[in-house]
């Protein structure tokens, strides 16, 4: 803390620094007393030395560890519904600050890319990419959806097509009541409706929170020389203080919504894949069975470590790659057997859909549609934003050499495209499915007749020739984006809570990929997961705010930069 | 009989560097070979330096001072990456390559037991190029 106050009563010390030298070309470079790693402590643990942050590593990893053990001291169900009933008080009693927090940053995203700052280059008006097209976009859309587009894909348009639980979007009429399909004019506008509020939820939205945070981390860091760490964008508010225990909170709370973001989903996550092994293979005993989840997080934490250890370049932007070519396999091929012409004439109406029913679904207040706007819409913001430090920090990391204008195109329009794409695709079959074979459909038995979210996917894909085929894909799919999303987290809170370095200890990183399966694999075993994944998307609230005030630093901090 | 000797270098840790620094100075007199200090900077701020750029200036300056003060001809070479932990082998590797040393010099470590999950980088390059490499405990 004495740091900070003598930083406080001399803030002009420039004239004693050297100039520091431009990165690529010129860009506005901020002067600071701080250096990177000043707060670090190398301590010596057996035959492992770290380079850690005092005291963000020590709290971060003590918080983890105590909420781990109250939860399973206090009980798997009990936490459950404590934080259940959190994350659905927030939800329903924020739900208009959520849905406009998300309209601000769209609005702002869109407002920088046709400004004169969208000519603003990440890492100085000279720098060149690291990464070619093709793999950028594959880490980002990796990190930042992936795995929840294989879940939600097929569930959401077809959930909205023929909800019997009332939520439906904007209250308007649903596709099939009671296992009746409704006239051909409903069901085409129930349809519409369904695609138009599942692209919205996976859209522009999400996109320009992550494009927010990625774009302040990218800023900050390239251009402003601060260390790579999610305090570095409140510099132009916090000034100095930010190395102190403003900075300190945030990093933790990044560190605390990353890890378990992370080790909630892994968890759940291996809970639907031995589901879908048990329903895919015929083999009942393993869908519910527990061990299989474990056995599926250790395999999954074995194959993030090998790729921890080969570094980005090696791990996962390879694995990326493998990512977008499997799904890409996965889309054509539904694509080609599923209704080819009438998926492919209805993605521009699902899209035009989207943009004519955004002003409603986006409007914050005098809505009737609790179970949807509450329920699904504020929990989604809430979700997106508790992932954005997490997301945010490794877009920010690949993305250097891009100039800002090209940077939201990738990060927010291109992804959007994409969402819409693949929710036309996986949705819209499903929803065809439906409509063709009413109760008949395995979509119908799993989303609507009886909620068996995980078995969504496969349902759908039951229903079209090959299936033991391509479900064997989305399984290995499904593997291989968890495989991906345990390493590139563990780059990221290793990288926080080593301060800003990314070039800690390569141990350090080993840590965090073990520690999240271990966090896993225990509230797996010991109950406790819904729990800290509703505590977990529970920090989306003050991190909402928190972004709010990142959009305010990302315009100062670009205002201040040389365009091209 | 070397002609070029290269000296990876860690700008954060100069001080436990000495002993290989003065060992690479005295072999670069004895056989009249230039030194090539080379280091590896994350893009990322790092402790060392803002930027890549800042971190060739720090280099090059170092080079400076250690070529007036063992009076050796010395050159530097700094390269950027976007994980170095992991691709300081490579990179060494590269650096080997493109100055066309025929001697590493570089500090090492105490060899302890992760050196089993994590191999030293001198043996990997010794492996993995065709210079000599001297490492200095």
């Amino acid at each position: 803390m004495s740091n900070q106050n003598e930083n406080e009563n001399q803030p002009e010390t420039e004239a004693e620094t050297e100039a520091l030298p431009e990165p690529e070309g010129a860009s506005d470079l901020i002067e600071t007393d701080y250096e990177i790693g000043q707060d670090n402590i190398t301590p010596q643990i057996g035959p492992l030395g770290l380079d850690i942050h005092n005291p963000v590593f020590a709290i971060s990893a003590a918080v983890i560890i105590a909420f781990v053990v109250a939860v399973l001291a206090v009980g798997g169900e009990a936490s459950a519904s404590f934080f259940g009933d959190l994350r659905g008080y927030l939800t329903s009693t924020f739900d208009w600050f959520f849905i406009i927090a998300g309209n601000i940053f769209v609005i702002v995203c869109l407002g920088i890319l046709v400004s004169p700052l969208g000519k603003v280059r990440i890492g100085g008006v000279d720098a060149t990419p690291d990464y070619s097209y093709a793999g950028w976009f594959a880490m980002l859309f990796a990190a930042g959806m992936g795995i929840g587009l294989m879940f939600f894909g097929v569930l959401e348009p077809v959930y909205y097509f023929g909800t019997p639980w009332g939520d439906q979007p904007l209250g308007r009429d649903i596709g099939i009541i009671d296992g009746e399909l409704a006239d051909p004019a409903t069901v085409e506008a129930a349809r519409l409706t369904a695609m138009a509020a599942t692209i919205y939820h996976w859209g522009l939205h999400p996109w320009a929170i992550y494009a927010i945070v990625a774009l302040s981390l990218a800023l900050f860091a390239y251009n402003k020389g601060l260390p790579l760490t999610v305090r570095s964008i409140f510099y132009p508010i916090f000034g100095e203080r930010i190395w102190g225990w403003p900075g300190h909170l945030i990093d933790i709370l990044a560190v605390f919504a990353t890890l378990f973001g992370l080790a909630t989903s892994l968890g759940l996550g291996a809970k639907q894949a031995a589901s879908g092994i048990g329903f895919v293979f015929g083999m009942d005993w393993v869908g519910g069975s527990i061990t299989a989840a474990v056995v599926l997080i250790s395999i999954i934490t074995l194959l993030a470590l090998i790729s921890v250890l080969r570094g980005l370049d090696g791990g996962v932007k390879i694995l990326s790659e493998i990512n977008m070519v499997l799904a890409g396999l996965l889309l054509v091929f539904i694509l080609a057997v599923g209704p080819t012409m009438t998926l492919v004439s209805q993605f521009f109406g699902n899209l035009g859909a989207y943009f004519s029913d955004i002003f409603a679904l986006s409007n914050p207040v005098g809505r009737e549609d609790d179970g949807y706007r509450q329920g699904w819409t504020a929990f989604y913001w809430a979700w997106w934003i508790s992932w954005s430090p997490f997301v945010g920090m490794f877009i920010a990391r690949v993305s250097r050499g891009r100039s800002v204008r090209e940077f939201i195109t990738c990060v927010l329009l291109i992804p959007t495209v994409v969402s819409a794409i693949w929710m036309t695709v996986f949705g819209g079959t499903g929803i065809d499915q439906i409509i063709e074979m009413a109760t008949e459909s395995g979509v119908y038995s799993y989303v609507v007749a009886s909620y068996v979210p995980e078995l969504s996917l496969f349902g759908m894909l039951a229903d079209l020739p090959l299936a033991s085929i391509t479900s064997v894909l989305a399984i290995i799919l499904v593997i291989v984006f968890f495989v991906t999303s345990s390493d590139s987290g563990s780059l990221v809170i290793d990288t926080i809570t080593a301060g800003g370095k990314i070039n800690a200890p390569v141990s350090q990183r080993v840590f965090w990929v073990l520690f999240e399966g271990v966090v896993a694999s225990v509230l797996l075993i010991g109950g406790g997961l819904a729990a800290l994944q509703a505590a977990s998307v529970s920090t989306g609230l003050p991190f909402a705010i928190v972004l709010l005030l990142a959009c305010y630093a990302l315009v100062r901090g670009l205002m201040a930069e040389p365009r091209e | 009989m070397y002609k070029q000797i290269l000296v990876p270098v860690d700008l954060t840790h100069v001080d436990r560097l000495g002993k290989a620094l003065q060992t690479a100075a005295d072999l670069s007199r004895h056989y009249d070979a230039p030194v090539c200090y080379v280091g590896v900077t994350p893009e990322t701020p790092s402790p060392v330096a803002h930027n890549p750029k800042e971190f060739a200036q720090k280099l090059e300056a170092f080079g400076n001072r250690q070529a007036s003060e063992h009076g050796i001809t010395a050159t530097t070479r700094s390269y950027s990456s976007t994980d170095p932990a992991i691709d300081i082998n490579k990179t060494l590797k590269k650096a080997v390559e493109e100055s066309g040393a025929d001697l590493v010099v570089m500090a090492s470590h105490i060899p302890n037991v992760t050196d089993y999950i994590w191999p030293s980088h001198g043996g990997w390059v010794a492996e993995h190029s065709s210079a000599s490499v001297f490492v200095v405990r």
